[in-house]
């Protein structure tokens, strides 16, 4: 596997460019990873690094430039060459078919022959040794819909290995981890390293690039902006070289002063349609003039929490009281009751429920409000005040373009956050959910989001946050619960509070005397 | 009943399951890759005729055979060029094949045959049924002998065709490496993409296979079981093997025994016809000819409980970068 | 690869249906081309028929009564995300409860009062039609498209049976229902303009055609311009963001079908009220598939439905008349065409989209060319 006297870069890519119509995703970008180095990428979204990996990876072509693995040119115009060319790709949503096993998985592409027996033996010898040599841990038969997240994104790293990738990509590998499941997998990654194979890690995260990187590329605006070794820069440095600014990440927040609860939840549990448990006796109550965030890892019951609360759907057993409405299994709310009661809901997917995107924004812009009076002449709606409606919106929160009638899919993640932030803000609730407000979202507009929602605990509305980003939760919020596995496991005021703990407790583990640190390096337990 | 009644009950159970276990086959191939096949029944009508009318000129049944799989194949091309390289909605695609094959057939069998749409009755190109060899052995053999030869032997060659296509249709689908590329891009094409596979071409094949077996269905359905073509005779049976499949929860043996019943219920339907039952007084024929339909309806209603179709079914793979 | 503008608005909402119902002619040409005929002469014919003459005119607009009403059915319920493939059953039903409406109460009541009666008949039959194969889409995940097609073979078995035991007058080859009396039929157009002293020859045109135009109306106002619409059309996006705007989408989704089954149940109005007078059978003769390739043409909006109806009124009334005059193009052209007009506007409807984007670039970069060289 490895190339000992070679000093040629893995991969070097010469000014790679690529447009999409009028957008320039990558302009003249000049880039070399070094052989056997972990090397980070990163950038903000839409700085351009997930098309340069689509390019190294084959899914698209660039339009100009050209790109060397080991010093000689290749042409790569699909992801064979690619995989051809040693190259492995992880990505941030996995490219795996859950109905499959671990073995089947792997084997899709690289069969082994046309007659699957044949293939599958041999296949199975070489996914064991891969496994042993690794450390990685997976059954090859396991079902790969009943594996957790970090077990997945093994298979997904084998499956790489598989083939034969002496360049693995990952793509915003952590996003789905908890920070004991990223520590495991910079173990693997520290092991890859050690035989001879060569890392490239794309992600916004600037933590994990000091943790585990030799070498850094910051990426603005569909450049390469600065290149770094890890060890010579900091987290400070890398986060202005992204953003071109200085960032003052310290918030102005006045004390906390909580008034009487507004919403109070009581034994909340639920399962799903396969009969999994997603919520388990959540109880906890949110009062007026705080912010209390949820933190913990997407899909430990925030997002079900969320549903409930919002009456998208109904508890199963326990419930919860919101203004004097008691809301169980037996008397269920519907979101517009909800509304109704002075709740209002800025859901975490945007995209697929905070508006629609063929609706022009102005009727976006009514989105859970069509029937209100304010919007309507007699039976019919009032297109006219709706739009105005719109505008003004659009003025308080400074969205762009100020386009009433154009489609909600043509603004841009942060127009769109604000629209939706502002639809529901405007109808001053008294409690307010919300998911992940500033997933995708540029800095300005997160600047924007976060002044809004002080404000707004400010004048004394309840507030409950949740957000899969430590750095979010701990600026905001008044208090901080964890949850895991469908449980609350654990409160503390944000004071308090530092990522340390609150990893430990989104893991599940024991919480940590404040002044010991965590234990670190060991051997992998298996997922 | 008497058992001899019984046994050729069965044995046309058989034969009217043939078309419907083809079809069946065809469209769960075309499903398991993804793609919504709502256009069996256009295809098997197009085969159909263009099999009669082989028939009716050349007098073979071999060459009706493969004008029949040729045609509805290009039917399937067609498809398959509109779901998958145009990405258009598949349903709509389907229910466009059904009214072009329905009025092409009509107008090019009036414009060839001037008989109104049908073509002449045939008295060669048609398959005749094929007696299997050690009847007379087993003849005389009191159970055995008239299962042999009501049951077992008699059928024409499409019908052993049919009842072969299952267990080879599940071998290829579970398998070969084909049929596991397949069964991936019915379930998350974007890994098949990623795997570097061809998620068009993998589809292509889906649907030119089902292409080939509605065109044998057809065939059967003119020159095997029937002896000509005329308008619309496959009278829906397209859309019963779609539910047959359905049943089946998209796996072949399974989709053999929706089929089986259903051919069941058609035969005993024939019977049924005329019959004084008691309680209800004679059976109307409506509700006789009705039944598939309304058993189909209820089946879809509840029995099954939830089948869950193939994760990527129905929607055009769009590469997400 | 060369740079492609994005295509305006009005080329996108215009343009590209034009174009594809185009290809679809193309294509039917080419196919009479293959039958030995003249596509133009046979154009030729057809329009001459359909619109060359008042007789021609009102047969057209007497077919795109029907169409309009299977059209908007089909619309509407695509709005909601939903394919209602069931017009053909339900337009039938509508009928059949028309048709009972009116044996029972056409000697004791005239067409005034018992036009809104039979209208809502109509639409309460086609809706109970529609009810159960909504109902199980809605609540059971049964696909409609499947469902709805079993229906139709189920309405045409219902129907047989009621004509031949139970309704027949005259046990004749063809079942039918006594005749209507006179007085309670609705006005043939021809006689509404006679009385007028405007001379017109006799035709099946008759007042059912303001019906389609109030129907059109009506769903452009529902569709549009109600809060129920804006939940309908909320469903049809996106069960999501329904689910989160406080909408339940089963209701919506049961409700909208059952009112796609009652707008093709106002085929009963038109054909047996307003020109057969009598209930007999097949009387739906295709206009429930019709009404699919309608709605795609006109892209699910009722002014788009209105002019595909009329177009296709033209191509059923020209098509009868190319069929007695070439006899070698059989009446079932007109199928043939339908499936075209579906596959082309329907399934193959960005097939346009890179030339037509290709000649806008082409366009723009002359005019940019043309402007600097000023």
């Amino acid at each position: 596997m490895t190339r000992a006297g070679s000093t040629a870069p893995a991969v070097e890519l010469r000014h790679i460019d690529k447009r999409f119509g009028e957008v320039h995703a990558n302009r003249d970008v000049c880039l070399a990873v070094r052989r056997g180095s972990i090397t980070g990428v990163v950038g903000e979204n839409g700085a351009g690094k997930s098309t340069l990996m689509s390019i190294l990876y084959g899914f698209y072509e660039a339009d100009g430039g050209e790109i060397l693995i080991d010093g000689t040119p290749r042409r790569i115009r699909s992801p064979s060459d690619a995989i051809g060319a040693g190259i492995g790709m992880v990505h941030q949503h996995f490219m795996l078919v859950e109905s499959f096993t671990v073995l089947e998985n792997i084997m899709l592409g690289a069969e082994g022959g046309a007659i699957l027996s044949r293939g599958a033996a041999a296949a199975r010898r070489e996914v064991e040794r891969l496994e042993r040599d690794y450390g990685l841990g997976v059954d090859p038969d396991a079902r790969v819909s009943e594996l957790p997240v970090g077990a997945q994104q093994r298979v997904e790293i084998l499956k790489a290995l598989y083939r034969g990738a002496e360049t693995l990509i990952l793509d915003e590998p952590t996003g789905v981890l908890t920070p004991q499941e990223t520590d495991q997998l910079f173990r693997v990654l520290a092991s890859l390293q050690r035989r001879g194979a060569t890392v490239i890690l794309i992600t916004h995260k600037l933590r994990e690039i000091m943790a585990v990187t030799d070498e850094v590329h910051v990426m603005r605006a569909g450049r390469v902006v600065a290149s770094r070794k890890t060890a010579e820069t900091s987290e400070q440095e890398l986060a202005e070289l992204m953003i071109g600014r200085k960032i003052r990440l310290a918030r102005n927040k006045t004390p906390a002063a909580p008034g009487p609860p507004l919403l109070t939840v009581s034994h909340l549990s639920l399962h799903d349609e396969r009969g999994v448990r997603r919520l388990d006796d959540v109880s906890f109550a949110l009062a007026a003039g705080e912010i209390l965030g949820i933190a913990g890892v997407s899909g430990n019951g925030q997002s079900e929490l969320l549903e409930v609360l919002a009456g998208i759907r109904p508890p199963e057993t326990g419930g919860f009281l919101l203004d004097g409405r008691e809301v169980t299994a037996e008397r269920p709310c519907p979101p517009a009751e909800m509304r109704a009661l002075g709740l209002a809901h800025v859901p975490e997917d945007r995209r697929r429920l905070g508006l629609v995107e063929h609706f022009a924004a102005s009727e976006s812009a009514v989105l859970g409000y069509q029937r209100d009076p304010a919007y309507s002449r007699g039976w019919l709606l009032d297109h006219g005040a709706v739009r105005r409606h719109c505008a003004a919106l659009m003025e308080a929160f400074d969205v762009r373009p100020r386009a009433p009638s154009l489609r909600s899919a043509s603004f841009s993640g942060g127009n769109q956050q604000k629209l939706i932030i502002a639809r529901e803000l405007e109808r001053r609730p008294k409690v307010l959910l919300v998911g992940q407000p500033t997933r995708g979202v540029d800095i300005g507009a997160i600047e924007l989001i976060h002044r809004e929602l002080l404000k707004h605990r400010e004048v004394g509305a309840a507030i409950l946050l949740v957000s899969v980003e430590l750095e979010e939760i701990m600026a905001l919020a008044d208090r901080i619960l964890v949850m895991c596995g469908g449980r609350i496991v654990g409160e503390i005021a944000a004071a308090e509070a530092d990522e340390r703990r609150l990893g430990l407790l989104m893991a599940n583990a024991r919480p940590l005397p404040a002044n010991e640190a965590p234990p670190g390096g060991g051997d992998l337990t298996p997922a | 009943m008497s058992f001899d009644l019984l046994l050729l009950t069965l044995a046309a159970a058989v034969r009217l399951s043939t078309p419907l276990i083809l079809c069946a086959m065809a469209g769960l191939l075309s499903e398991r890759s993804g793609i919504i096949d709502i256009g069996l029944e256009g295809k098997m009508l197009a085969a159909a005729f263009a099999a009669a009318a082989t028939a009716a000129v050349t007098a073979s049944a071999w060459l009706a055979l493969a004008c029949g799989i040729a045609t509805a194949t290009a039917m399937a091309l067609v498809h398959g060029y509109a779901c998958i390289t145009q990405r258009g909605n598949q349903v709509v695609s389907g229910v466009a094949i059904n009214l072009l094959a329905s009025g092409l057939t009509i107008v090019l069998g009036s414009y060839w045959f001037q008989q109104g749409g049908q073509t002449p009755l045939l008295s060669a190109g048609r398959f005749r049924p094929i007696e299997l060899p050690g009847r007379s052995l087993l003849d005389p053999m009191p159970v055995l002998g008239p299962v042999y030869r009501y049951l077992v032997s008699g059928h024409n060659l499409i019908v052993y065709l049919a009842l072969v296509s299952v267990p080879l249709t599940h071998w290829l689908v579970h398998r070969t490496r084909f049929g596991l590329r397949l069964r991936a891009v019915g379930d998350n094409p974007q890994a098949v993409d990623t795997a570097g596979i061809s998620v068009a071409w993998l589809r292509y094949r889906a649907v030119l296979l089902c292409g080939l077996l509605t065109g044998v269905a057809g065939t059967y359905v003119s020159i095997a079981q029937n002896a000509g073509f005329s308008r619309d005779m496959t009278a829906g049976q397209g859309f019963i093997a779609l539910a047959a499949m359905i049943f089946g929860k998209w796996r072949p043996y399974p989709a053999l025994g929706a089929c089986l019943l259903f051919g069941l219920l058609d035969a005993v339907a024939i019977r049924l016809q005329g019959v004084r039952v008691t309680g209800i007084g004679q059976v109307p024929v409506q509700l006789v000819q009705a039944l598939p339909y309304a058993l189909t309806v209820l089946l879809l209603a509840g029995f099954i409980g939830k089948a869950v179709a193939p994760k990527a079914s129905g929607i055009p793979y769009v590469k997400e970068h | 690869m060369s740079p492609r503008a994005d295509l305006p608005r009005w080329a996108d909402i215009g343009l590209i249906p034009l174009a594809n119902v185009l290809l679809a002619f193309i294509a039917a040409g080419l196919i009479v081309l293959a039958i030995g005929q003249n596509p133009f002469d046979a154009v030729a014919i057809m329009l001459d028929g359909a619109l060359g003459s008042p007789e021609g005119l009102g047969y057209t607009l007497y077919y795109a009564t029907n169409f309009v009403f299977t059209g908007l059915a089909v619309a509407i319920a695509f709005h909601a995300g939903l394919f209602n493939i069931g017009g053909e059953g339900q337009a039938y039903i509508g009928g059949l409860g028309v048709g009972l409406l009116l044996l029972r109460f056409d000697h004791s009541l005239t067409w005034g009062p018992l036009l809104p009666l039979a209208t809502l008949a109509a639409l309460l039959f086609g809706a109970a039609w529609a009810s159960i194969p909504a109902w199980l889409q809605a609540y059971r995940g049964s696909h409609v498209v499947i469902t709805t097609i079993m229906f139709n073979f189920l309405a045409s078995s219902l129907m047989v049976y009621l004509m031949v035991n139970v309704l027949n007058q005259h046990g004749a080859t063809n079942p039918e229902t006594r005749e209507i009396a006179a007085s309670a039929t609705l006005p043939f157009i021809h006689q509404i303009l006679a009385g007028l002293g405007i001379p017109m020859v006799h035709t099946p045109l008759n007042l059912s055609i303001l019906l389609a135009a109030l129907a059109s109306v009506f769903v452009w106002v529902y569709v549009w311009h109600t809060p129920w619409g804006y939940e309908l059309r909320t469903v049809g996006q996106s069960e999501r963001a329904a689910l989160y705007a406080g909408v339940r989408p089963r209701r919506v989704i049961v409700a909208t079908l059952c009112m796609s089954g009652a707008l093709a149940g106002l085929v009963g109005v038109n054909e047996i009220m307003g020109v057969q007078h009598r209930l007999l059978l097949n009387f739906n003769a295709g206009y429930g598939f019709t009404g699919i390739a309608v709605a795609l043409m006109g892209r699910s909006h009722p002014l788009g439905v209105a002019l595909a109806s009329v177009l296709f009124g033209i191509l059923t009334q020209g098509g009868a008349e190319l069929a007695f005059e070439i006899p070698a193009i059989d009446r079932d052209m007109v199928t043939v065409i339908q499936g075209l007009v579906i596959l082309f506007s329907g399934a193959l409807a960005h097939l346009s989209r890179p030339w037509l984007e290709a000649l806008f670039a082409l366009a723009s970069r002359r005019t940019a060319a043309l402007r600097s060289a000023e």
